[in-house]
């Protein structure tokens, strides 16, 4: 929240019947975009490389910090709390001001792009909370997933329903009425309507029960399968490297270990660290 | 008893002009409830936009009568509407440009926006004064009657008349296209849907590739149409005073806020409560009574208001709902 939200002690923004709080957003929606520049020779997929930078005019949250994904696999962010994750997600999808550093998609340098136009670039976003949109039924969420395209959207949508069963019965029920674990699949699902070139999940398990987290792990290892790069930040360090082709361990915004999730697991440090022994 | 000639009286007195004033402030209170819903903020200059946009109709229509333009049975300010609604949105979209952007780029607490908008509407509070004066005008021309009271009682051979005025049909049908028209459009267009995510969620909305200033762009250039439509009605109906357009606002909030904010369904029947408490309770009943009851003899005129208070109802309105049902009629987002 920006600091005018805390001037005169917060009054009357508790008063519903004249301020509607509810939905409010906190990503600037009027900045425009800038140029995009060319990507390097090499460069993997999609990769945020140094990265230094804050919300706003606060101070850094990321230093030096690089997460990159290549075509076909999935890779993970993991770390401790506050360890600057869903920072280093919203940093791709250009949610904050970087300092350094610059982010390059498919031999692109979209590091001025505002998210719409990110979006419209290929990529597609997930966030941690309020990835739904409650009032609406899961079709219109759907729908609203494919809103940047033209073309007829029935056969990503059918094949969305494929991918999660449990949702395609409640289409016509909105979305915020449905279990934690039936949301997080209508928010991947949303994020899948845009047929985008890659996928980045902040945290899809998170609050849902362990039966249903290994259904989703499932589905989201399914999606890579298909071609589609996935980057997710994770929680639960063992199962995230488990599926990870690539895993990234940040500590106070900074990389401190890099490697396959199979290297990370079989190094001591982490294991000790993260993984609990 | 006579039942028919009661019936005679309470529609001719209570529901045709409640009825009328309730599509009126419905379509009012569906303005304010979809800025509520989408830009987040009760917004105190809706009243003065109505004002702004019917001068505009009103001096348009003037112009087109001095052309020899008119419709035929039908008021000319309908011909004018187009005008008005268009002066209004690009009113309403240089206000929005000028003031309310700026807050919205800084993440503002609605609160603030609030109140800039008490300063805009102070503002077209004297922009349409400036514009058409302060006096009353009447702008209403064409067929005045649809049914009127001598024509009924020859027809029915009953001692009281009924008068249908060709405004208050007016007003009726074009609130029901204008309503059918906004569902439609916010159920089953891309636009509309749009307008609904970005009021469900603005951050999943961005990030869904919806541009958010066309949302906000759009809903000001609906809300203008509405307000610009609803004071025409208004102001056909009754006659034009920019003063009397300040003050509808109390009532177009209670409407707003007994139906539920954010909720387009509760605006239009909380409008047609509020209308009906309104003249329900200011209207003399003791000729009603005199029909059904012939023996009972009321000492006064069983009026339970004057008239002078009928912005009373609106509050006490406002006031019980928000003590005892704060979401309102058709639970909207205020808790």
């Amino acid at each position: 929240m920006s600091d005018s939200n805390s001037s005169f002690g917060n009054r009357g923004n508790r008063d519903a019947s004249v301020v509607n709080m509810k939905g409010m957003g906190t990503i600037d929606g009027t900045r425009r975009s800038g140029p995009v520049g060319a990507g390097r020779a090499g460069d993997p997929f999609l990769i945020g490389e140094g990265m230094t930078g804050g919300y706003g005019k606060g101070a850094d949250i990321l230093h030096d910090c690089t997460i990159a994904v290549e075509k076909g696999q999935i890779a993970v962010i993991v770390g401790p709390n506050g360890a600057g994750k869903s920072t280093a997600m919203k940093a791709i999808f250009g949610m904050l001001n970087l300092r350094q550093g610059s982010v390059r998609l498919n031999g692109q340098d979209i590091t001025a792009l505002n998210p719409q136009d990110r979006v419209k670039a290929g990529m597609g976003f997930v966030p941690q909370v309020n990835n739904i949109f409650p009032s609406m039924t899961v079709e219109e969420n759907l729908e609203m997933g494919a809103f940047i395209r033209n073309d007829d959207i029935r056969q990503t949508m059918q094949q969305v329903y494929e991918l999660f069963p449990a949702v395609a019965e409640k289409r016509r029920q909105a979305a915020g009425e449905l279990s934690g674990g039936q949301r997080q699949q209508v928010a991947v699902g949303r994020a899948l309507m845009t047929q985008p070139s890659v996928l980045m999940l902040d945290e899809p398990t998170a609050g849902v029960s362990p039966i249903v987290m290994d259904e989703l792990f499932d589905r989201i290892i399914a999606i890579a399968r298909g071609g589609l790069p996935v980057l997710m930040v994770e929680q639960n360090a063992q199962q995230a490297m488990n599926i990870a082709d690539k895993a990234y361990v940040l500590v106070q915004g900074a990389n401190a270990h890099t490697g396959t999730g199979a290297e990370l697991m079989a190094n001591d440090e982490v294991r000790r660290t993260f993984l609990g022994g | 008893m006579d039942i028919l000639n009661a019936l005679v009286v309470f529609l001719n007195f209570v529901f045709i002009p409640a009825a009328a004033y309730g599509a009126q402030l419905a379509l009012g209170a569906l303005g304010v409830t979809l800025i509520y819903g989408i830009l987040r903020f009760s917004n105190f200059a809706h009243g003065d936009t109505m004002a702004f946009g019917t001068a505009v109709v009103i001096l348009v229509t003037w112009g087109l009568q001095s052309l020899g333009i008119t419709l035929g049975p039908l008021p000319t300010a309908l011909l004018a509407l187009p005008f008005g609604i268009a002066a209004t949105a690009v009113l309403v979209l240089a206000t929005d440009r000028a003031v309310y952007r700026f807050y919205r780029v800084k993440k503002a607490a609605p609160i603030i926006l609030v109140m800039a908008s008490v300063g805009v509407m102070f503002v077209m509070n004297g922009l349409t004064r400036l514009l058409i004066g302060v006096s009353e005008y009447r702008f209403d021309d064409g067929a005045r009657f649809i049914i009127n009271v001598r024509d009924f009682r020859d027809w029915t051979g009953l001692p009281e008349g009924l008068a249908l005025r060709s405004t208050q049909a007016l007003t009726l049908v074009v609130a029901v296209i204008v309503v059918a028209a906004l569902f439609w459009f916010l159920n089953r267009t891309k636009s509309g849907k749009a307008m609904r995510a970005y009021s469900d969620n603005e951050d999943l909305a961005l990030l869904s590739g919806i541009d958010p200033e066309r949302v906000v762009r759009l809903t000001w250039i609906i809300a203008a149409s509405l307000a610009t439509i609803a004071g025409t009605l208004y102001g056909l109906d009754k006659s034009f005073k920019a003063f009397n357009y300040f003050q509808i606002l109390l009532p177009i909030f209670a409407a707003a806020i007994v139906g539920g904010l954010g909720s387009p369904l509760g605006a239009i029947a909380g409008g047609f409560l509020v209308a009906f408490s309104e003249v329900a309770v200011t209207y003399p009943w003791v000729k009603v009574v005199g029909y059904i009851a012939p023996g009972y003899e009321p000492g006064g005129l069983m009026q339970l208001l004057g008239t002078e208070y009928k912005f009373a109802v609106s509050f006490v309105i406002l006031i019980v709902v928000l003590l005892f049902r704060p979401t309102g009629l058709f639970r909207g987002k205020s808790v």
